[in-house]
């Protein structure tokens, strides 16, 4: 077996550079696509003209994004393994963001699905669950800390191979100029709980290999990503698959889209972030 | 056991005496409305044993905040019975740390409180830990009203009225606190259940006067409580009544092991 070094001539810049430049085109299962419209893995269903963000987001791995009002964004588990565990802001207020009880009290409903509003704690609508093929999720368990990885895995380092949903979270949030305060309880995809009558919190798992959810950018998002296992996840192992994510140009939900009048407190969220957005020029 | 009546106490500044018994000065501020004069109050009394360091009484509407020492246990009296008592917990040395509504849970595998429960932070490290507690099961998914989120649930004629969102702000303003430091939050006295479809939210409480609930202080802890001001919902009976608040001073905590 050749030494790295005889395999990558670096002894002089150039030949640096040029070794360098030689990769460019390498792929990996685990990166983002840019232009988006150059990823392998455009749905069938979109123009690919209109992609805005094309990713596929490693195991323990993390992103995050601003985007447009109006943008769709699709979350997709391709092997039946991964745990997307969402926070989102607004982009133009991060104050403003996820709120977990809201999300669930103002619906009336626990579980999360198409047609669920991802609920601020000022009454606007961040986003909204547009399309779901798993209804396999979570807006109780929140992401997990450091200390009960640590528990759990023996071993929590960031850097290391069992890192905490939370400790994804702050280094997005920090590309963000936001801290640990900025971090409310999230929500996650494609790793189901339920809840039984006595409350006890039941880990359902995954709805299978393929499932998909698409959410509208109801506000200007800025969006935080983390795919690590459901704190609930009954595994030993660390075994959460890779998250592939699709974005697109589109439209916000509005008065003629028959989510508006879905329900009376549906209407009231979307007046009231329409009323903002109109008023920002958004 | 014969309920007795509380006296509320004026809401004076810190600092300040309050100004002798005179009429009230007419207003046109839209202050939320209070208990009805025949609620029956029960200001019962400590659930736990020792001296006591500290007994307030928080008013309708209001809210408190203390520090809860390690080794310190802070009794919650639902006076009035049915009156949630919104209430956050931060680490008192590093607000930075609070109360963790998911970690509390995942830990517990539950989705409520009863004695025994922990209060997790969001490190994952236990703040206090409920040592009693006289109702069936107590609430941590409802989360805080505020003026913002009652336009969604009752409609935007609600948004003038006061709510937890605001008492926490002004209460957590003293700490330097501020929306950052606002998270998904307890309800004592309050009654969420999620029925077998995902159907979730307040009903009709499992309470009464006088019941009460007791958080041993793993940490010194900063506790801020909205005594809530909702009107729409029967988080408080629709009758707001007083929370007492009686911290007492522990030390020897039984191990329960």
């Amino acid at each position: 077996m050749t030494s790295l070094a005889t395999q990558h001539p670096t002894d002089h810049v150039h030949n640096a550079r040029s070794d360098a430049r030689s990769r460019a085109a390498l792929s990996s299962p685990f990166m983002p696509y840019r232009p988006a419209a150059s990823s392998p893995f455009i749905p069938t269903d979109v123009d690919p003209a209109a992609l805005t963000w094309a990713e596929t987001v490693a195991p323990g791995g993390y992103t995050h994004r601003v985007l447009a009002r109006g943008t769709r964004i699709r979350f997709e588990d391709p092997t039946g393994s991964a745990c997307a565990h969402l926070l989102l802001f607004n982009a133009a207020a991060p104050g403003e963001r996820l709120n977990t009880a809201d999300t669930v009290k103002i619906p009336w409903q626990a579980y999360l699905g198409t047609d669920h509003p991802l609920l601020s704690g000022d009454g606007r609508v961040l986003a909204t669950i547009a399309a779901d093929t798993s209804g396999h999720h979570d807006a109780f368990c929140g992401t997990t800390t450091d200390a009960a990885t640590l528990r759990k895995y023996g071993g929590s380092a960031a850097e290391g191979p069992t890192p905490s949903g939370r400790s994804r979270f702050l280094l997005a949030a920090a590309k963000h100029g936001l801290d640990a305060r900025d971090l409310p309880p999230s929500v996650s995809l494609f790793q189901g709980v339920r809840i039984d009558e006595d409350g006890a919190l039941r880990f359902v798992g995954s709805a299978g290999a393929g499932t998909q959810v698409d959410l509208i950018a109801e506000m200007p998002l800025l969006i935080l990503v983390a795919n690590v296992p459901h704190p609930l996840d009954p595994s030993p192992d660390y075994a959460v698959g890779p998250l592939r994510i699709h974005a697109w140009r589109g439209d916000p939900t509005g008065p003629d889209d028959e989510r508006f009048t879905r329900t009376p407190e549906l209407t009231r969220a979307y007046l009231n972030t329409i009323d903002y957005a109109q008023a920002r020029g958004l | 056991m014969t309920p007795t009546p509380l006296t509320i106490p004026d809401a004076a500044v810190p600092g300040t005496t309050p100004p002798a018994a005179v009429t009230p000065p007419a207003s046109t501020v839209p202050v939320g409305a209070i208990f009805a004069p025949e609620t029956v109050l029960d200001p019962s009394g400590p659930l736990a044993e020792g001296p006591t360091v500290l007994d307030d009484t928080v008013a309708p509407l209001g809210p408190w905040s203390g520090i809860v020492r390690a080794g310190q246990t802070l009794t919650i009296v639902d006076v009035g019975g049915n009156q949630s008592a919104d209430f956050l917990v931060y680490n008192a040395n590093n607000t930075a740390e609070r109360y963790s509504v998911p970690d509390t849970l995942a830990a517990a595998g539950n989705a409520y409180l009863r004695t025994g429960s922990s209060l997790y932070s969001n490190e994952g490290r236990v703040l206090m830990r409920v040592v009693g507690n006289e109702i069936d099961r107590q609430d941590t998914i409802g989360g805080a009203c505020s003026k913002e989120s009652n336009t969604l649930r009752y409609g935007f004629h609600t948004e003038y009225q006061h709510a937890c969102r605001e008492n926490f702000l002004t209460e957590g303003a003293r700490y330097g606190l501020g929306v950052r430091d606002l998270v998904s939050n307890i309800n004592w006295f309050m009654n969420v259940p999620v029925e077998a479809d995902g159907a979730l939210g307040i009903v009709d409480g499992i309470s009464a006067p006088g019941k009460r609930v007791a958080l041993y202080a793993e940490i010194d802890v900063l506790v801020i409580v909205s005594n809530c001001p909702q009107m729409n919902n029967p988080c408080n009976d629709f009758n707001c009544t007083p929370l007492r608040m009686i911290i007492t001073d522990t030390q020897t905590e039984t191990d329960p092991a």
